[in-house]
């Protein structure tokens, strides 16, 4: 049943609940919206007995009311709503006993109140509600539900109050809500599902302590102590001064500091490996992709690209008399500096210097007489023995921090009387007793064997008796034969060449010492290196002051190749990855590549490597594993060179072979040029 | 007699020079150990007769100082067998006659 609301108490006059605006014009219109709520209110009772009624919206008209025509109900007539009521009378006249007179009042009520209605809500926090809010529980309470029901219909016609009354009690609990206007809602938010997690820790580790706490324990420990404190005292009065204390503390630190720095020198070189790595990062990537791609159009010839250059503030003014790689580490060489000079002699120095470092050497050995040679232990890394200008030979220890040769040879035992020129690693001897070689002006040959703590000597050759027999009218003029180098035959190393200042080639054996199986004239000046080839037993090669380097058969009288090169050559050696190729540097500073397979006439590289003129190159050697060499000059700078494709040439692959490899390929590919050699000389001698 | 008397006088000498704290057994760190140390001296001496009042004393300090569950005898005559936690514990004799034990154990 819908609610109704109480009939208004209002004027008829009445425009809208709008207030006007004092001096608002407002144009009416006849039968316009504003007549007819006016009309609607007025006939309100009418309505609310019938619904249909009401919404025909028919028109009622009061009966009296004008008619007007339709000309008449258009013509617009212009009113203006002013602040003044028109109906406040204007003349109100009255006595003012004051003054004893008549007196017009000027102020009128001029408010006219057109409609009025009074709401049926009231605040539920006012008293008036709380107040009913109690006396509708009390009734709730013990009325009935039906009866509550009926209540609700009939309170409609009651007065307002009683209605909202009605209303709550309806819903008892339920907050009061806008009866007009409301909507109930609800939801429910996503809960996140719980998850259990669990963890334990280790406990702190315990252990277990027991004991007893006696008096006579008590008593015993102290009287221990006691005596132990007496002990003390009496040993601090037999080291009676103070000062030898202190000194042993002071030593002690000095151990600590040279602990700290042992501690430091480890992460300090890594350190300084990496800048050095930035530094040279263009070489370092030359000297592992780098190919040079001119080698395809060049035919036959190849190119040396320098690499790292290392040289060192202490090596300036000396010259580099031996290199050799480690053979274990093929990025670590050594490098003897000395002097050829007879006039300059002066100290010598040893450096050991990394790939991976070329700033700065490894190790560095300084010696009191210049080094002439040097050479590494093939299966002790470590090891290095080395021959000096004096005569003495010396084996070093890198492993050991000290400067001073672990072995050195004197005087008393046997040592050389003229520079040593060449020293050499052996194989142990039959006592596993390790051993070296070495080669001196003064004629001899001797075998060096290091014993525990002494260095035990053993003359192999003497050159001179040779010399004499060779040579009988000589004999007594040239003494000693003079040697200047040597090197073992690498498949039987019994067998050895030893060279000389005149220019011989002695063939000898370790088992017939002072017997020479062989000898060759073969250069007119001073040898200055002898190399068996890596691959062939039976080929080796010389190099001379004479500016040539010549290529033998030791079961043959004659050379199988010489080659000029137009200078003193320093030193030659033979390439690790191939029986054909050869390397020579010489007094004008130039580096020669030889391979036998693509030429035998000519080389395939010649270049000069050098920085200043009047530099001589004098010493070459092939890194066992990576295609560079290094190059060692008068002036103590070493090179390193890498050699371009053409001249480490492979042999060409078969289609479906493998590249052949080792010596099984390489022994007949120098047999099939000297083939060549040979045949015509053969046939040339009958 | 007078040798007597040299003896006597001996052990008082000795028993004198027992008063000094002595650690019989400690995995403290070195820090710690003289902190113990000196604390169980401060309240052995300010609790002389009152062996409880100091192993109360030196338990709440120690528990504030190192975090709690610490344990500590006071006394003349005790055996034990005890559960510590590692780096925490210290048995050590005072005054020539007193045994304090001092450990952790949660």
């Amino acid at each position: 049943m819908p609610v109704s609301n109480p009939p208004a108490k209002s004027d008829r006059t009445s425009l809208s609940k709008k207030s006007i605006v004092p001096g608002q014009q407002v144009r009416l219109k006849p039968g316009s919206v504003a007549q007819r709520t006016i009309a609607s209110v007025r006939d309100e009772g009418e309505q609310e007995e019938d619904d249909n009624q009401w919404e025909a919206k028919s028109l009622l008209k009061p009966e009296d009311q004008l008619n007007l025509t339709e000309v008449e109900l258009k013509e617009e007539i212009t009113r203006i709503l002013k602040a003044n009521n028109p109906n406040a009378p204007q003349n109100i006249v009255r006595f003012n006993y004051k003054e004893k007179m008549y007196k017009l009042t000027p102020h009128v009520e001029q408010l006219a109140i057109h409609f009025q209605m009074d709401g049926n809500l009231i605040h539920k926090d006012s008293e008036e509600a709380k107040r009913q809010m109690m006396t509708k529980k009390e009734e709730t309470s013990t009325e009935t539900e039906q009866e509550e029901v009926k209540e609700v219909e009939v309170k409609p016609s009651a007065d307002d109050d009683d209605e909202e009354g009605g209303k709550k009690t309806a819903g008892k609990d339920k907050k009061l809500t806008n009866q007009f206007n409301f909507s109930e809602r609800a939801s429910q938010t996503y809960n996140n599902p719980a998850r259990d997690r669990f963890t334990m820790t280790e406990p702190p580790p315990r252990s277990n302590f027991s004991s007893n706490a006696t008096q006579w324990e008590i008593y015993d420990a102290y009287l221990e102590d006691y005596e132990q404190q007496q002990k003390s005292a009496k040993d601090q009065k037999k080291s009676t001064l103070k000062a030898a204390d202190k000194q042993k503390v002071k030593k002690t630190n000095q151990t600590d500091q040279a602990d700290d720095m042992l501690k430091v020198s480890r992460s300090a070189k890594i350190l300084e490996r990496m800048v050095n790595q930035n530094t040279f990062d263009d070489i370092a990537l030359d000297f592992k992709y780098y190919e040079d791609d001119a080698d395809e159009f060049r035919d036959q010839e190849g190119t040396l690209l320098p690499l790292w250059k290392f040289s060192c503030d202490k090596a300036k003014k000396l010259s580099v008399t031996s290199i050799a790689w480690n053979k274990k580490y093929s990025d670590l060489f050594a490098v003897a500096y000395g002097s050829y000079d007879f006039l300059k002699q002066a100290k010598g120095l040893i450096l050991l210097y990394s790939l991976k470092n070329p700033s700065y050497p490894e190790f560095i050995y300084y010696t009191e007489s210049g080094v002439m040679s040097l050479d590494f232990h093939t299966d002790y890394p470590n090891l290095i023995a080395a021959g000096f200008y004096d005569g003495t030979v010396a084996v070093y220890n890198t492993a050991d921090s000290s400067q001073i040769a672990k072995y050195s040879s004197s005087a008393k035992n046997g040592k050389h009387t003229d520079p040593v020129w060449q020293v050499k690693w052996q194989k142990d001897d039959i006592d596993g007793n390790m051993n070296f070689f070495s080669v001196s002006s003064d004629g001899r040959v001797v075998c060096w064997t290091l014993a525990k703590s002494e260095l035990l000597f053993t003359d192999v050759v003497t050159l001179s008796l040779d010399n004499t027999l060779e040579n009988p009218d000589g004999g007594v003029v040239a003494a000693l034969g003079c040697g200047t180098c040597f090197d073992f035959n690498k498949q039987q190393d019994q067998i050895f060449l030893v060279c000389t200042e005149e220019g011989k080639v002695h063939k000898c054996s370790k088992s017939y010492t002072n017997q020479f199986l062989d000898t060759f004239d073969a250069h007119h000046m001073a040898v200055y290196s002898v190399a068996w080839n890596s691959f062939h037993p039976k080929i080796y090669l010389t190099c001379s002051a004479d500016w040539t380097v010549k290529i033998w058969d030791h079961t043959c009288k004659d050379p199988l190749f010489t080659y000029d090169l137009g200078s003193a050559v320093g030193d030659a050696a033979w390439a690790p990855y191939s029986s054909t190729v050869f390397a020579a540097v010489t007094a004008d500073g130039k580096v020669f590549v030889f391979d036998l397979n693509v030429n035998k006439y000519e080389p395939i590289c010649e270049q000069v490597v050098v920085q200043k003129k009047k530099t001589k190159l004098t010493h070459i050697a092939f890194n066992p594993n990576y295609p560079i060499i290094i190059v060692g000059d008068d002036r103590g700078n070493v090179t390193s060179l890498k050699l371009s494709p053409n001249l480490r040439k492979k042999p060409k692959e078969k289609k479906g072979q493998e590249a052949p490899k080792g010596p099984e390929y390489e022994i007949p590919k120098l047999e099939k040029i000297l083939a060549l050699v040979r045949d015509p000389e053969t046939s040339a001698k009958p | 007699m007078e040798g007597q008397e040299a003896e006597t006088q001996q052990k008082d000498d000795t028993s004198k020079r027992h008063t000094y704290p002595l650690i019989r057994n400690s995995d403290m760190h070195d820090e710690m150990r003289t902190e113990a140390m000196e604390l169980c001296v401060t309240a052995c001496e300010k609790f002389a007769s009152n062996n409880e009042g100091a192993a109360r004393m030196i338990k709440e300090t120690l528990d504030k100082k190192f975090g709690p569950a610490w344990h500590v005898v006071v006394g003349e005559g005790y055996g034990f067998e005890i559960t510590h936690e590692v780096k925490n514990i210290l048995y050590m004799f005072f005054g020539g006659s007193q045994a304090i034990l001092l450990w952790k154990c949660a």
